[in-house]
């Protein structure tokens, strides 16, 4: 038989989830966790839902960041200007995750703990420096993003552990991310590759700092120090595409699936790590117009 | 252990049900509330057919547990038509012929209302990304945003 809590605070939800006798799922949005339910690929005899914790959805802005509720809901994500302005990439990568209903429920904590290869959001939140906050039976540790997926379907975390919010740092200026998937159609797909870029210019349009990590090429996303180096120390050139490119293509080791072979996802990573930098580095020297580029999808 | 109590209000009613932890949302409003207008197509999130709207918000009742409605203004099909008076969505779908079999229509006319009330005069590109959750294996799609486009134009010359 089937349980659930609905706890209201953390403490009740760390002391619930650590002392649950067999399986206990922790519910957010539950767009990937109802459908695993469904098809019987997860057992649980507890669901937890965290959603009546205060602040668990929501975004607030302080000064040195963002803070991002693990439970809000994709649409909430894309509603926030002052987060579109700030972290253009990380929205559009959550936005691109299912229909406008699943955006309705869909989190970002769900989206990173379903531990999925092609996760939208991870490359993202990856490439922003993103951290969460993870509370537990020994209290709460904040930790990378890139810690938590260990591998398709398993994370790090810890028996009675669960994610309680992400943290997004403040910008420097002229800085800017970008995200994009490859998927056969235009939209409600899975991506076959996913790249996401974040990167700081000078006052020269030079890039400074550049983080580059791409999705669906390996068991997690893969953060690709090589392909950022390719971009810093100069601005935007041929020479720098084409070592983004090169680097980006030797840190995948995809799977042959239906959605594309090795190959086609390799030769896949270095176009489109190509295509999201170029879109970064123009949003970076363009910083006003931002918040007008990505409205729509 | 026992069913959960579920308080909620549905299309503006007081509503209050029992339900055991695996239902659906989708499953209460057909099975127990007889609200049969939600259609299960997949129960997996990619077909839209059973869509409602959770305080405003369109979600596909598939995902979403009966219990967690508890506290939540939800709004289905059902509460769309006033009386005999149908909304201008329905009655732009039966003018374009926006529908064949309608399994999908009740899903779809939820999300049509869902963008309207969000934004009164959307782009065709709007229009359609914004139902690309919704799946209609009969029209092709054109009939229905066209529809979609020509009700958002009766309402906005009517305000």
């Amino acid at each position: 038989m089937l349980d659930y809590v609905a706890p209201s605070t953390v403490e009740e939800a760390v002391r619930i989830l650590a002392g649950a006798p067999g399986t206990a799922k922790v519910l957010s949005g539950g767009t990937d966790l109802l459908v695993q339910l469904r098809s019987g690929r997860v057992k649980p005899g507890l669901i937890v839902d965290i959603k009546k914790i205060p602040d668990i959805s929501g975004i607030r802005e302080r000064d040195d960041g963002f803070v991002i509720g693990a439970a809000t809901p994709g649409a909430v994500i894309g509603e926030c200007e002052a987060l579109r302005r700030a972290w253009p990439g990380v929205v559009e990568s959550a936005n691109l995750i299912g229909s406008t209903q699943v955006q309705g429920r869909a989190s970002l904590a769900g989206n990173l703990c379903n531990a999925s290869p092609a996760a939208d959001s991870v490359p993202a939140l990856i490439a922003a420096r993103a951290t969460c906050v993870v509370a537990g039976p020994n209290g709460r540790r904040e930790v990378p993003v890139e810690s938590i997926a260990t591998g398709p379907g398993r994370t790090s975390l810890s028996p009675g552990e669960f994610i309680l919010e992400f943290h997004l740092p403040k910008r420097p200026p002229r800085s800017a991310d970008a995200y994009l998937r490859f998927i056969p159609r235009t939209e409600m797909d899975i991506a076959v590759v996913g790249a996401a870029v974040s990167l700081t210019l000078d006052a020269g349009g030079v890039c400074v700092d550049a983080r580059v990590v791409l999705g669906a090429v390996a068991p997690t996303a893969v953060v690709v120090p090589e392909a950022a180096a390719a971009l810093v120390g100069r601005k935007l050139d041929e020479t720098s595409l084409a070592g983004l490119d090169e680097a980006a293509r030797r840190a995948c080791k995809p799977i042959d699936d239906k959605r594309g072979t090795i190959e086609y996802r390799t030769k896949v990573a270095g176009v489109l790590a190509r295509r999201t930098a170029t879109i970064a580095y123009e949003r970076a020297g363009n910083i006003n117009e931002q918040a007008s580029r990505i409205d729509g999808h | 252990m026992s069913k959960h109590h579920v308080s909620t209000v549905i299309n503006g009613e007081p509503t209050e049900f029992l339900c055991e932890t695996q239902l659906t949302l989708l499953d209460v409003l057909r099975d127990e509330l007889n609200l049969t207008g939600s259609k299960e197509g997949c129960s997996s999130g990619d077909c839209g057919a059973c869509s409602v709207t959770v305080d405003g918000r369109l979600v596909c009742s598939c995902l979403m547990l009966a219990v967690e409605a508890e506290g939540h203004k939800i709004e289905t099909i059902e509460g769309m038509a006033r009386g005999h008076d149908l909304h201008p969505l329905q009655r732009k779908f039966l003018e374009h012929a926006a529908l064949q079999c309608g399994f999908c229509t009740p899903g779809l006319l939820v999300a049509a209302k869902a963008l309207l009330d969000r934004n009164p005069n959307p782009t065709e590109t709007e229009a359609r990304y914004w139902l690309a959750g919704n799946l209609c294996r009969c029209t092709g799609y054109d009939k229905i945003i066209r529809a979609v486009l020509d009700s958002a134009a009766e309402l906005r010359a009517g305000e």
